[in-house]
């Protein structure tokens, strides 16, 4: 049976983890490749880096950080954030990423979903969607880290994106983001239920059950979670022997 | 020993060539892990890792750019007998046929045809991506100490369903049965990705170098 996935996501900024775990034992606690070791070793699913380096200029220290990284995790590794081209796409991809996500590139021209999926494979392309509620059964798609609105609908955006390739979605929900309320479920479910490919939940994870409802409720393939891990909250072993009694499968 | 990783363009490949690395690192032997991209390495190797992701035919394609390329595999493979070692599409390569794309011929060393799985439960989601467990279905050295709970790291649209079912050396259950890994002589092939199966996929690796 197919397992549901557990993604911790760590914040880089050049080439630093600015959101991740404060372990005691680490040698550099801002080293990112230290952190994503700790967690493969210890059940992640997968790793997600989310790079928030601002200037372009220091994109390399990204590909770096990438290359250092896949050398020494075995599980799949998804990057995203300021990925805008083709070349993007490819720098990272060769420098070993397993997936690529992509978000306003993706919204301003849902083109590049196509070429990316033709070029590289749907496997590889991860199209993430900032969703924000605006009124009974509707959400919108954000973009620029939530802050610019669009006009997109977010369920009709995530179709487009599964049309022209996109191999999983990456949801999260602006609203539930950093709230520790659990994820909007009826979100989730919306887009999980429309959809033929595999949604991420992602945005407002704070215990267990909100992991489980993300799964069971909202119908999630995978979850996504930050702060819970960072903060030593929960370690991932934790998370998965919690789902598992609730008769979630999961990968032990 | 030699062994080859062949580059033909088709995806990264980097952690493919270091998790080789450390299978061989792990087994203290003198082998050397190269990648490769012409036909006229692939007649040095011992043995031969065909990785391979995207589409069949794109990944068909991309081999017969190469000059010579899908020659010399053939040499290695069919006349020589070596050992080769195919990755998701490396492996669906071996058919006879693969419908992706409106469809393009394989190798055809192991008889059968690459075809998309046709999911009729909605709950299911397609590519089928994540871990899932693996039933082995016959005795072989490529399995040797693999944990208990077999899972491996796949993502995949497309399956190959073998004409022969003895050359289907193990399957998973996604919906129906699905075979994800082919073995006939001196082939072997995996649907899934050792190189992103952490401990189980590293084992496998070993257990291909000492084969």
């Amino acid at each position: 049976m197919l397992k549901k996935r557990i993604i911790p996501c760590l914040d880089v900024k050049n080439g630093r983890v600015v959101k991740g775990i404060n372990f005691v034992n680490l040698v550099d606690a801002g080293d990112p490749v230290e952190q994503a070791k700790i967690y493969s070793d210890s059940g992640a699913d997968e790793i997600c880096f989310l790079d928030i380096t601002a200037s372009n200029e220091n994109r390399d220290i990204l590909l770096e950080t990438v290359q250092k990284t896949a050398e020494q995790c075995f599980v799949p590794l998804t990057v995203g954030g300021g990925v805008r081209s083709i070349q993007d796409i490819r720098n990272l991809l060769m420098a070993g990423a397993d997936k690529v996500s992509i978000n306003t590139a993706a919204i301003h021209n849902p083109g590049l979903i196509k070429e990316a999926a033709i070029k590289f494979g749907s496997q590889c392309i991860v199209v993430a969607i900032d969703a924000k509620k605006i009124s009974n059964n509707k959400w919108n798609v954000f973009t620029h880290g939530g802050r610019e609105k669009t006009e997109l609908d977010a369920l009709e955006f995530a179709l487009l994106a599964q049309n022209n390739g996109a191999g999983e979605i990456l949801l999260t929900s602006m609203d539930k983001d950093g709230t520790k309320s659990g994820y909007d479920l009826e979100l989730t479910s919306m887009i999980s239920n429309s959809l033929s490919i595999p949604v991420i939940a992602s945005g407002g994870v704070g215990t267990l059950e909100h992991i489980k409802d993300g799964i069971v409720k909202g119908g999630a393939s995978a979850v996504l979670a930050a702060s819970i891990f960072h903060f030593g909250e929960f370690s991932i072993k934790e998370v998965k022997e919690y789902l598992k009694s609730q008769s979630v499968s999961v990968r032990i | 020993m030699i062994v080859s990783i062949f580059d033909y363009g088709s995806g990264n490949i980097k952690s493919v060539s270091k998790a080789v690395e450390l299978a061989a690192n792990n087994l203290q032997k003198n082998i050397s892990v190269q990648v490769i991209n012409s036909a006229d390495k692939i007649k040095k190797a011992d043995k031969i890792i065909l990785p391979g992701q995207g589409s069949f035919k794109q990944c068909a394609s991309n081999l017969l750019e190469i000059q010579g390329a899908w020659d010399q595999l053939n040499e290695f493979v069919v006349v020589k007998k070596k050992h080769i070692f195919g990755i998701c599409v490396g492996m669906q390569l071996f058919a006879d046929y693969g419908e992706e794309d409106g469809g393009s011929k394989g190798f055809g060393w192991i008889g059968g045809n690459v075809k998309k799985i046709e999911l009729r439960n909605s709950e299911l989601k397609l590519p089928h991506m994540g871990w899932n467990e693996i039933q082995i279905k016959l005795d072989s050295p490529l399995f040797l100490k693999l944990s208990k709970d077999k899972h491996f790291y796949f993502v995949h649209s497309y399956e190959f369903v073998a004409k022969d079912p003895k050359n289907v050396a193990a399957s998973t259950f996604y919906q129906d049965e699905v075979t994800v890994a082919v073995f006939k002589e001196n082939i072997f092939g995996t649907q899934f990705h050792p190189e992103k199966s952490q401990k189980n996929g590293i084992q496998i690796l070993e257990n291909f170098l000492t084969w």
